[in-house]
Order: C-alpha cells, then structure tokens, then sequence
C-alpha cells in the first residue's frame, strides 16, 4: 500500500489541540456539575415532589432521553435564536449538555432514592425533619453512593457525546480536529489523534469521577 | 487394578494448600463415604475427580481415563464418572425429561427417542416417571435432586460423585432422596459421596474416609471408623455431631 | 423562494425517516453479529482472546461515535476505493454497537450460576456444548430488555451519520431548515420523529424488565 502517515504537522497544530481539550474539559467539568445538580433536583421532584410537577418532570425526561443529543442541540441553538433566544456557540453547548445529563441523571439518581429503605424516611421524620430536610440530609448522599458508578458512566458518556458540539462550531476538540484536516489534508492522521485524546481524556475522566465518590462518601456511609 | 486410582493428590488456591498428599483407591461396587469438617478438603477431592479443580501434583484415574486438562481427556473422563451436585443445579430453562436427555443427545450424540427412552427408564428409576415434563421450579427440592440423578445416571458412569447431596433440602426431604442413594448402592454402583448424614454413612458404606487438614486422616469399614476411632481428632468430630 | 407548507415539511423528513430506520436496523443486526464474536472472545478460556475483547470494548466505548465515523470515512477511502457515505456509517455504527451489545450481554452471561456450568461440565460438554444448550438460552432471557433498551441508543446514534453526509433524519432536518428559515418548527418535528421511534422502544425495555422481576420473585 503506497500510503505513508505523516505526523510532521502535529508541532504546528498543537496549539489548536491544547485550545480543543481545554474547551472540551470545561464544557464537561462544567456541564456535568450542573447536570447532576438538575439530576438531583428532577429526581426529587419526580420522587418526592408534588404531584402536580412529576409528569412535568417524568416528560421532560422522556423527551430528551428518546431525541438525539445532535437534535437537541441544533434544537437550542438553531431553533431557539430563530423565535428570539440568541445563545452564543459555547452557552448553546453547555446549555444542551446540563439538559442532556439533567434527564439522564435524574432517572439514575431516581433509582438510587428508591432503593434507599423506607426506614431512613420515617426515621428522618419521626426527627422533626421536614421531606426536604430528610431528602438532603438523610436519603441524598446514601442514594447517591449507590448509583455514583452509573452516574459516572453517564457522564463519561456525555462527554464522548459533546464531540457533536463542533457541528454548532463550539470550538471544541473535535472542532480543533475538523480545522487541523482542513488546513494539513492529513483527515485520517488527525482524527487518530484526537481520538486517542478523547480516549485518555474517558480514562482520566472515569479516575477523577472515582476520586469525587471517595470525597463525597466516606467509607461510614457505606452502610446500608 | 482399582476402578478409581487416586495418587499423591495435591491441591492449592493461592497460598491455602487444601489437598496435601492424597492417596486413595477405590474398588468397583464400593461405597465410599468421606467425612470432615468443613474446609478440611473433602468437597475439592470430588471436584478433583470430575475435573471441575484442576490439581498441583500426583494423579486421578478412572477406568483408564486420566485427569488432564485438555477439554478431550476431560470429557472422557467425565463421561465415567457422573456428579450430584448440593444445589441440583437442573437445568432451568429445560423440563425434567430434557433435563435427562440434553447431555445425552448432545455430548454422546443419542439418537432423540432413544434419549428420550432412557429418560424415561431413568426418570422411573428414582420414581419420578410422571414428572417427565414438569420444570425444575415446579418440583420440591427432593424431586429436583432425584431428577439431577436421574440426569447423571443416564450418561451411563461407572461411578458417581455425590457432594452432600441432601444437606440444601428442607428435612422431610432427605429421606426421599437418600433412599435412591441406597438403592443405587444396592444395585451395585460405585458411589463417593460427601456427606453429614453418619447414620446413612453407617448402614450403607463400605469403607469411611474422614478427612482432617487435607489428608486422609483415618480410614476403614464403618463399624471401625465410627465404633472405635483412633485419633483424638476424628474422636473429637464423631463427639461434636450430636 | 419555494413556499413550505408544514406538511411538505413533514412528508419530507418522514420520507427521509426511512433511512434512520434502514440504517438502525442494518447497525443492530450487523452489530449483534459482531457482538456475539466479541462476547465469545471476552469470556473465552484464552488470555489473548480475552484481552482483545476487553481492549475491542474499551477503544469503540471510550472514544467518540463521531470520531469512529470519520475514521471509518476517512480509513476506508485511504484504501483507495472512493467510500460511499453510507457503508462508512453502517461498519462505524456496527463495531460501536457491538461493543456496547457484548459487554451487555457478558453481564447476562455472567448472572448466569456457577453451578450450571460445573453440572454440565460435569456431563461431559464441551465449552460450546454448554454455551450453545445451557448458559446462551438462559442468559437470552435476562438479555432482552437491556438489549431492546440498547436499541434506542442506536437509532439516536445514526444522526451522526449526517454529519459525514448520509441523508437520513437529521440531514435532512439541517437541509430542510437551511431552505426554509424555519428551525424551531424543523427541529421540532425530527425530534417528534425520533421520539415516536425511541419512545415505544424505551417503553416496551421496562415494561420487559418489570415483568422479568415479577417472574423471579415468584420462583
């Protein structure tokens, strides 16, 4: 076969990779952070909220789970500025990721609460506790720690997702792989290497998000 | 020669060595009982013997066919002895009489109504014709250990390997399935069967072998083993089991 | 300028429907072909097989679909033949799905006990014997309702096809917003689309998963 890769561009490039995993981190550093605090949010509503904001809740999470990321986020950013709601590249990205893990997360977590024992409710209100108190102070980090390996897939997963965002040109990783092609026509070269970025990037993700569970639940809490 | 040749058996998991030199011998039409406390070795010894454990050194015969972990000298080996397991392990997904028939049709390549008449005459055999199409979950845990029988026994082995076979069935249920035990001795059949049921042990063995830290500490006929024990440790055994 | 009625709309994207639904379909099978090899390598008896697998599974799960597209585009036309936008997408979507499809299913196969594979061990089959008539027609069982539920994550996947030029839903979506400068009511209906698509799939998973609870509890 006559074809020989070339890497020779890389030095040249290396600055517009660096600019595209900075974006990419910032955007799941930051999305995931909301996500699951919306994650939260919805899954106490949907769990323990009141029962005229569950289906509210319940369709929210049907919609995005059975709609393409690509869709919702051509959805944000071209569909909304045309009725008015003008987003930058980046809001648009961030915005459509916290929606995205948002619904994901609040069915995970949702989970979780129910397989805490009814015991730990009682016990908080037998306390004095309000539902919300005994949500956030009781039910939460037990939940929580029970489904952390799913939530960390999820969002291991939202981050491999997020390469799409390129296509609303958020100037992300796989944005710094389409340029580099443009202007090298090395296609198949550059997308090996911001592939194996994104590969080192899942597997530094994964070990941060297992370093996260050990801050949040100390080994006591493990109990059930 | 004997029908089952155990030589200098050794057997470790990790560091924990659980088989320290076993030596045993077992003639055709032999029942051979083996007793021990728990983790002395004596469940791993039948898991030597039917391949399921691999072993660190020495060797295991059966009727010529030699241990060895190719899946081709394990198969021949397997097809000579048959194995009861403590929790049946039938077959979920498949009746009483596929139950029987599967290995017979797929590993010895039995023509369907033949399978399905040996079934049938082993299903007889420990009293459960009329449950040929009834599924494991429909039966009591005696039936499925009979029906597990059933199953090893149409494979036609020269010896069977039971490990204790009764000790996950609910009480009313052990009489049932040591009966069928009994009468497969009766019937001649070679049995190696770990067990906590010493009265059974008593009545119907040939010889007892009780297992102390990975070796065969004592042995001999039942009304030696059990009427006059030599060591302090299998005293100590006999003592604790009433 | 050619005027749209929301219908023209409409038929339009349900016409170019079509082909997320050829392509899922073609990625599903395709991948639980695959899949299958995979799953027989990752719990086969042979370290080698077994670490191909475990690294088969770790490369197409730990990096983009988008990625795995234009590599696929892009490495098929180094090749030298001039690559048709949609085997590109059918061999990316079909290694992808695979790799999800196997490690789902090695979980089934795993749920499976000990001791059905020491009892028909123990009767003499060979490791095929036991996977063909003891361990695959039980852990098919447990496999339906994550699998069906996986199905979901493929149809969504093929909209990234679009992006290296396959016409499906949501290039046609992008086509038919760009000639209308309507977005908001384009997007909407190719979510809608995909939503009728998705939604039955996700429903009928849980509604399998639930009933598989409530036949072990009984046991």
């Amino acid at each position: 076969m006559g074809y020989v890769f070339d890497y020779s561009w890389l030095g040249q490039y290396s600055g517009v990779l660096i600019k595209g995993v900075w974006l990419t981190v910032w955007l799941i550093l930051v999305g995931a952070t909301f996500g699951v605090a919306l994650g939260v949010a919805c899954a106490w509503a949907r769990a323990l909220g009141p029962m005229w904001l569950r289906p509210i809740v319940g369709g929210y999470v049907e919609v995005i789970r059975n709609t393409p990321f690509l869709i919702q986020l051509f959805f944000i950013f071209f569909g909304l500025a045309s009725i008015g709601f003008q987003f930058s590249e980046t809001t648009a990205a961030l915005t459509a990721m916290i929606i995205n893990l948002g619904a994901y997360g609040c069915e995970i977590i949702r989970a979780g609460i129910q397989a805490t024992a009814k015991g730990q409710f009682e016990a908080g209100w037998s306390l004095g506790m309000s539902r919300l108190q005994t949500f956030w102070h009781v039910v939460l980090i037990p939940s929580l720690q029970r489904i952390w390996p799913a939530l960390s897939s999820q969002i291991v997963i939202l981050m491999l997702g997020s390469a799409v965002v390129s296509q609303i040109a958020a100037e992300d990783l796989s944005y710094a792989a389409d340029f580099i092609q443009s202007r090298n026509f090395r296609a198949f070269e550059t997308y090996i290497v911001a592939t194996l970025i994104y590969l080192a990037l899942a597997i530094l993700l994964r070990q941060l998000l297992k370093g996260v569970g050990w801050l949040l639940f100390p080994k006591r809490s493990a109990a059930r | 020669m004997s029908l089952i040749e155990i030589t200098e058996v050794r057997k470790s998991f990790g560091d924990n060595e659980v088989l320290k030199g076993i030596d045993l011998n077992v003639e055709p039409g032999e029942v051979i009982a083996i007793i021990g406390k728990s983790g002395s070795g004596k469940s791993t010894l039948l898991r030597c013997i039917n391949g399921l454990e691999t072993i660190n050194a020495g060797s295991i015969q059966v009727a010529g066919a030699q241990l060895a972990t190719d899946e081709l000298h394990l198969k021949a080996l397997r097809l000579k002895v048959g194995m009861i397991f403590q929790g049946f392990n039938l077959f979920p997904h498949k009746t009483a009489g596929q139950n029987v028939m599967l290995s017979q049709m797929v590993v010895k390549k039995t023509p369907k109504p033949e399978a399905e008449a040996m079934a049938k005459k082993m299903l007889d055999r420990v009293g459960l014709g009329h449950k040929f199409d009834a599924y494991p979950d429909e039966l009591s845990g005696g039936q499925q250990q009979r029906v597990a029988i059933a199953r090893a026994l149409a494979m036609q082995p020269v010896a069977l390997l039971c490990d204790e076979v009764t000790s996950a069935l609910d009480p009313e249920l052990v009489q049932e399935v040591l009966a069928v035990v009994k009468e497969l001795a009766a019937e001649g059949m070679t049995l190696l069967m770990v067990t906590h049921e010493m009265r059974f042990a008593r009545d119907v063995c040939s010889r007892v072998v009780f297992m102390h830290m990975g070796r065969v500490h004592e042995i001999g006929p039942p009304d030696e083993v059990f009427g006059d024990p030599k060591t302090p440790e299998l005293r100590q055994f006999l003592g604790a089991q009433h | 300028m050619i005027e749209f009625t929301t219908w023209d709309i409409l038929r339009n994207l349900l016409l170019a429907a079509r082909w997320t639904v050829v392509l899922s379909l073609v990625a599903f099978t395709g991948g639980a072909i695959v899949g299958l090899a995979i799953l027989f390598l990752r719990i086969s008896k042979g370290k080698a097989a077994r670490v191909f697998a475990s690294g088969y599974i770790e490369l197409f799960q730990g990096t983009p679909l988008l990625m795995q597209l234009f590599l696929s585009f892009f490495g098929l036309s180094l090749l030298g033949i001039e690559v048709p936008a949609w085997l590109a997408a059918g061999i990316a979507l079909i290694l992808w799905t695979a790799s999800f499809l196997a490690e789902i299913w090695r979980g089934c196969v795993e749920a499976i006990p000990k001791g059905q594979w020491e009892a028909s061990a123990s009767l003499g089959m060979g490791r095929l014997q036991q996977m063909r008539h003891v361990i695959l027609p039980q852990a098919l069982k447990i496999a339906v309702p994550p699998t069906v539920g996986f199905s979901v994550q493929v149809v969504k996947g093929t909209s990234l096809t679009s992006i290296i030029g396959f016409t499906e839903l949501a290039k046609a979506g992008q086509v038919i917003a760009n000639a209308t400068f309507a977005p908001f009511t384009v997007y909407g209906f190719v979510a809608l689309i995909y939503f009728v698509l998705c939604f039955p799939l996700s429903k009928s998973s849980q509604f399998l998963e639930r009933k598989l609870n409530v036949a072990h509890r009984n046991h």
